[in-house]
């Protein structure tokens, strides 16, 4: 399988990445690990007259702290999330959510970036960061800007991102303490997407449920941030009983395809069950 | 379209090619410098037939443009066995154990496998169908295959030991 002809280009910097998105317009594509994007290539499904490799450009990399937030390089792979130790301190839900994407060669390449910017609703990534409220750096032709995840996804492979900007880094505020985030998937095999995955953060005081966030992947044409089902859980005591409502609440706004996965009725109730188990988790370790 | 100069080091040999902008890592291996030891197993990035060691990390080389490896250090099966054919202890490990039956998956398990023992050089069962979670095996079954790393793993510590003992 052979991708169709382009130019192709190495730009050292984000101002020189940027400017050449904007000569070329429509007809230029980023790549960063290329494993979204070169599997498309290949069935023609994405045939970029030029292509920018965003590989070579430095200030993309690492995973810094600023202030309490942490910032991560768009061109941070899913083994180098893994690998950060800190970062598996402090954040450890970006470490479990890379471990169940793909395999290790996979993980090699695949970027963050990569992952958040190419709105495949099978994407683990992105329920994450709605699920953490993240933000995405973003640089264009007319300077930065920050755009909230919660609001980045409009349709499959609609975000938005404008075609000449380019993802630099994503923010994501440090959990307050007394809380923690998880992320269950359900998948057929290694190196599937998800039949249905979820991402939950919840804090707890006094026993009750003081913060919950739950966010769901492969489960409609975007990621989905089921907040009413966060919402319900707020005063409540963290158990069967409560996970349940939150499972049951995040399952009405699903609108999955049938598939090869399953038809859409099985996926919406794994849907369920992945709030269920996610939140059960998140819950002990809160507690702990 | 227009070829591009490319240059990388390939089993310690330096490299100098014109290639298309398009052509992928692996026929670049294949067809251009007649490398085939790297197979084409799926050509959608799922078997690992076509697993290489690229600046010190295993990747599919059928799903990278060989433009993007430009500088890197390479290496493939060909680069395994000593200059006298003398096999790497992991071939030795996997004829010694039958971690091969066809042998298509084997380059590509070979060269995951030495990456994942430089990285954990006595790993568990469990460490080591995580660690090639990404290669596939149509016939053995991967019992053969888990067992010849583990008796490659020992081989090379027992190596390591008589070299420093030297
Ligand atoms: C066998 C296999 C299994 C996989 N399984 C999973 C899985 O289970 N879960 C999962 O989430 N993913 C999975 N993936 C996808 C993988 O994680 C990709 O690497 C990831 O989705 C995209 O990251 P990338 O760096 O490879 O992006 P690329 O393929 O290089 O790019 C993807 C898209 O994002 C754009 N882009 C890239 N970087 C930027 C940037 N900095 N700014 C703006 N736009 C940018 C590109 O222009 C392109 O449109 C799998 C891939 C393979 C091959
Ligand atoms: S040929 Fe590259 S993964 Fe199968
Ligand atoms: S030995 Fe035949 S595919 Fe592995």
């Amino acid at each position: 399988m052979i991708s169709g002809s382009f130019a192709f280009y190495r730009p050292h910097t984000i101002a020189e990445a940027v400017a050449m998105l904007a000569t070329h317009g429509d007809a230029a594509r980023l790549v960063a690990g290329g494993h979204s994007l070169i599997p498309m290539m290949k069935l023609r499904m994405a045939m970029p007259d030029h292509l920018i490799d965003v590989g070579g450009i430095a200030d993309l990399k690492g995973i810094k702290r600023d202030g309490s937030d942490w910032l991560i390089g768009a061109l941070t792979t899913q083994a180098e999330l893994i690998a950060d130790q800190a970062l598996a301190a402090g954040l450890p839900v970006l470490r479990e959510t890379a471990l169940q994407i793909a395999d290790p060669q996979v993980r090699n390449c695949g970027t963050l970036g990569g992952n958040i910017a190419n709105g495949d609703p099978g994407n683990d990534m992105p329920a994450v960061m709605l699920c953490l409220n993240a933000r995405f750096e973003v640089t264009g032709p007319g300077g930065k800007r920050s755009i909230p995840a919660r609001g980045f996804y409009h349709g499959a492979y609609v975000t938005s991102l404008a075609q000449d900007e380019i993802v630099t880094a994503v923010r994501i505020a440090a959990l307050p303490p007394g809380s923690a985030a998880a992320y269950e998937k359900l998948k057929r095999k290694v190196g599937d997407y998800a039949t249905a995955a979820a991402a939950v953060a919840l804090g707890l005081q006094d026993g009750k449920i003081n913060f919950c966030s739950i966010a769901l992947t492969n489960l409609a044409p975007t990621p989905l941030w089921a907040e009413a089902a966060g919402q319900a859980l707020i005063g409540r005591a963290p158990g069967a009983e409560s996970f349940a409502l939150a499972g049951r609440l995040a399952e009405e706004i699903t609108d999955p395809s049938s598939d090869a996965r399953g038809p859409a009725a099985y996926r919406t109730k794994m849907g369920g069950v992945m709030v269920r188990r996610a939140l059960a988790r998140a819950a002990l370790a809160a507690k702990t | 379209m227009k070829k591009s100069p490319v240059s990388m080091t390939i089993n310690g040999q330096p490299v100098e090619e014109l290639v298309e902008p398009r052509t992928l890592l692996i026929h670049f291996l294949r067809e251009q410098l007649n490398l085939t030891g790297a197979h084409i197993g799926c050509e959608t990035s799922h078997c690992g037939a076509c697993t290489i060691d690229l600046d010190g990390k295993s990747v599919k080389s059928c799903t990278i443009f060989t433009l993007q490896a430009e500088g890197a250090h390479i290496r493939t099966i060909e680069g395994m066995a000593a200059a006298d054919g003398t096999l790497h202890a992991l071939q030795e490990a996997f004829r010694e154990k039958h971690g091969l039956q066809c042998g298509y998956c084997t380059p590509g398990m070979i060269l995951r496998a030495w990456r994942l023992l430089q990285e954990n050089p006595d790993p568990t069962d469990a460490e080591i169908r995580f660690g090639i979670a990404g290669n596939l095996c149509r016939c053995t079954g991967y019992q053969n295959i888990v067992a010849a790393i583990k008796h490659a793993a020992i081989l090379m510590a027992g190596a390591q030991q008589k070299e420093a003992a030297e």
